[in-house]
């Protein structure tokens, strides 16, 4: 029953959005506040009735109905619960009720919360919300929808994949899917400014809020999915330029770009044009993601549901919606006001060097996974573009981004001080250029580019210091002054500082990871050792061990440093007679920011005695890989929770005029 | 999720060129072989170089580029071989050719395009700022009135 009330609340999701999308584009066309009214309420309702779809299918997967198809393919009774629940979007059609979820929650809280909006503008961009839920919930109707019923229900679901059972990877989708359909918000706010003809100050400011909430999300979906991958997948491997990657990593780069251009046209009134422009590419680059992901039209690691005739119905909604965004763009935009000067020295400026150089990152990375496809087309040639290609030009490109970025934020609006800036980053200067030289000098093995990468992550972490101590006077002014200017820091500043500081701790530690890993295999009888640069392993034992459904053999190690025992791993490699498939637990130890990484491998025979295969890696600083985008997600975080207490004290302002 | 699944049970018996029962006795010879392990793709896998697929035709690629080195051919000598046997597919840096031209210099051509149109930007801004020669005249005109 309740899954006939979930394929039941679907179609009236459907029905709602359609109804959404009339009434607020009647609303504007009439200019009637009864129309906008009830368009509102079908956007609300339209997020209840997805709501309540949504439930119906957690329910069943957490209840086990295999008579649900499926819950039937993608789950199995003795499953974790959280996994159960995890289950009802780690499915293909699951996945696409998550996107419809969440982009009607977006539409129901511009429509419930968009109070200050100018009534059109409101409207239009309410409309446009339920235009795209139109599409979507449509897709998922007739083409995934996840309620189908089987006639003869099996007695167990056919899925229980051990490797997906995870927590980053339970909440890896949803993060994502976050993001990316936040970005349909900031879409939907560009197409109705488009028809208004109007991008102000004010419309960057409501513009802003979506765009961080959704790149933070993005941030940390990433995040989760590269940590997963760096101690699921055995080879400490987290990032691999896959096609599935790039398709999240290109809107997380476009929202980036978007968050810094809408700055300026929020200060300065400027790049109005390319802000709009922005705002309409970041979410056809999440459709695109999501085209790409689920089509499987990439061969990829990760694609996991190829299904052409999806596939083109995807590419035909991507190419139909940002298409009509963009021409709109091409007819509208040039009406759009110019705003203010900059000099060629100034805070605008460098703030447009960075959205070249994104931009410039972007397109990388999207010839670099499509390029393959459209030179096969054309000429029939395969090629491959791997980690050597953006290793050589998606990295130039953000280090050129990183040496200038420290100076962005010091430089003053309009009319810049370059040598005033330059004076107070030496100290920043200093401390990475002695950073630099000191990884080079008395690291080995010598490495000229990572102790350059050093330096660059030393100039950002600095640089980023040196911009909070300049605004709160660190140094010059009393204490007290400082402390007092410290406080008042509006969050704004703070998340801009910790965004900042964030991508250093990154460059930090992907730099120091990748140069100076280091990696040891060796078969090991029962007592035999490997060393590790300075650490050694010795394993002790080999036990089996029974799991719930695999049969597992776990390596009994003990690490030290010299002598001293400094962790005791125990690795396992687990065997699923039901799938047949072999999996690996490693084990880490983190000593401070480093990890011991530790693999068991096969076993093997060595004249007559058994022997196994482990592999040991020593990843040093590969904690700040992780550390430092979570920290750009709470510079994210905080700079969020600045606007709403800025619109709320806007409203308050109000209040008080009126009475 | 079935097919993931596989793929990463695949991968998981991974950095398989670390075995040492494939290693070669010269560290330095070694050391170059796993440099060029990470340009070559498995090209049975879905996207993994053969330094980390565990696959028989990564490991058959490992013995090949090995025992060229071995045999003192140089990285290009190699690289010239795997290209004539399999295709410029097997290499996950993709050549620097006419036909990878646009793939090469798109980073840097997106670059230089939006410097170009800053710099315009500038130079109009400065055309409208600065005063045409009517308004020249017309300004000197007040003044020495």
């Amino acid at each position: 029953m309740t899954v006939e009330i979930g394929a039941f609340s679907l179609a009236l999701a459907l029905v709602l959005s359609l109804a959404q999308a009339l009434l607020s584009a009647g609303a504007r066309w009439r200019r009637s506040s009864a129309l906008a009214g009830a368009g509102q309420g079908a956007a609300v309702a339209a997020f209840v009735a997805l709501l309540v779809a949504f439930a119906a299918l957690m329910h069943a997967f957490v209840v086990s109905d295999f008579s649900v198809a499926n819950v039937a393919a993608n789950s199995h009774s003795a499953k974790p619960l959280l996994y159960r629940v995890a289950g009802t979007w780690g499915s293909h059609e699951g996945s696409m009720l998550l996107w419809c979820l969440a982009l009607t929650g977006c539409g129901a809280a511009v429509a419930a919360f968009g109070r200050d909006l100018p009534a059109g503008l409101k409207s239009l961009t309410v409309a446009t919300q339920g235009a795209l839920g139109v599409v979507f919930l449509a897709y998922t109707v007739f083409a995934s929808n996840p309620f189908v019923r089987l006639a003869t229900p099996p007695v167990e679901g056919r899925s229980l994949n051990p490797l997906l059972q995870d927590p980053a990877l339970a909440f890896h989708p949803p993060a994502l899917y976050l993001g990316y359909v936040g970005m349909s918000v900031v879409f939907s706010f560009a197409v109705a400014a488009l028809i208004e003809g109007r991008v102000d100050a004010a419309w960057a400011r409501w513009v802003r809020p979506w765009t961080l909430a959704a790149w933070s999300a993005l941030t940390i979906g990433i995040t989760l999915g590269a940590f997963w991958a760096y101690y699921e997948l055995g080879w400490g491997g987290w990032w691999f330029w896959d096609p599935v990657e790039n398709a999240s990593f290109m809107p997380w780069l476009i929202a980036a770009a978007l968050l810094h251009s809408a700055i300026v046209t929020e200060k300065r009134g400027a790049l109005a044009g390319w802000t709009v422009f922005l705002a309409l590419a970041a979410f056809s680059f999440s459709m695109l993601g999501a085209f790409l992901v689920r089509s499987g039209v990439l061969t990829s690691v990760h694609a996991f549901a190829v299904d052409p005739t999806r596939g083109v119905l995807l590419l035909i909604i991507l190419g139909v919606t940002a298409g009509a965004g963009f021409a709109l763009f091409a007819w509208r935009a040039p009406s759009l006001s110019r705003g203010g000067v900059f000099a060629p020295i100034s805070r605008e400026s460098a703030l447009v060097l960075n959205n070249i150089l994104l931009a410039a990152a972007t397109a990388t990375v999207l010839l670099g996974t499509l390029y393959p496809l459209m030179r096969e087309a054309a000429t029939g040639e395969a090629i491959s573009v791997g980690p050597p290609f953006f290793n050589l030009t998606f990295t130039p490109l953000m280090a050129v981004m990183a040496l200038i970025l420290p100076a962005g934020p010091l430089l003053a609006w309009k009319r810049g001080d370059l040598h005033g800036v330059l004076q107070r980053l030496w100290i920043a200067a200093l401390i990475a250029l002695a950073c630099g030289f000191a990884a080079f000098a008395l690291i080995s093995p010598r490495k000229a580019f990572s102790a350059a990468g050093v330096a660059m992550g030393a100039w950002l972490v600095v640089g980023a210091l040196v911009e909070l101590a300049e605004r709160t006077r660190a140094f010059r002014a009393s204490g007290a002054e400082t402390w007092r200017r410290l406080t008042g820091l509006p969050r704004g500043a703070w998340g801009m500082t910790l965004a900042h500081l964030g991508l250093g701790v990154f460059v930090l530690g992907a730099c120091f990871e990748t140069g100076w890993k280091l990696e040891a295999a060796e078969v090991l009888p029962i007592g035999g050792g490997l060393t590790l640069g300075e650490y050694s392993l010795v394993l002790d034992d080999i036990r089996s061990v029974d799991g719930p459904n695999y049969e597992a053999e776990r390596g009994l190690l003990r690490a030290f440093k010299g002598d001293a025992e400094i962790c005791a791993p125990s690795p396992e490699r687990r065997f699923y007679p039901a799938g047949g498939q072999t999996t690996s637990e490693v084990a880490i130890c983190t000593r401070g920011l480093d990890h011991l990484y530790v693999v068991l491998g096969e076993r093997r025979d060595a004249a007559g005695q058994p022997v196994w295969l482990v592999r040991a890696y020593w990843n040093p600083w590969a904690l700040l890989i992780f550390i430092g985008p979570a920290i750009m997600a709470v510079g994210g975080a905080i700079s969020l929770s600045d606007r709403r207490l800025r619109i709320a004290a806007g409203r308050r302002r109000l209040v008080e005029a009126t009475a | 999720m079935k097919r993931l699944a596989t793929i990463v049970a695949a991968a998981l018996c991974m950095a398989a060129a670390s075995d040492p029962a494939e290693r070669l006795a010269d560290p330095a010879q070694e050391a170059r072989a796993r440099e060029m392990f990470r340009e070559v793709r498995c090209l049975v896998c879905q996207n993994e170089s053969i330094d980390d697929s565990n696959a028989e035709l990564a490991a058959d690629l490992r013995r090949l580029v090995r025992e060229e080195i071995e045999a003192g051919k140089s990285d290009e000598e190699v690289r010239q071989h795997l290209i004539d046997r399999y295709g410029e597919f097997v290499l996950l840096k993709p050549a620097f050719s006419w036909g990878n031209a646009a793939l090469w210099a798109a980073p840097l051509l997106v670059v230089i395009a939006g410097l170009l149109l800053l710099m315009r930007s500038f130079r109009n801004r400065i055309e409208e700022e600065s005063l045409s020669p009517e308004e020249a005249e017309r300004l000197k005109r007040l003044s020495e009135d």
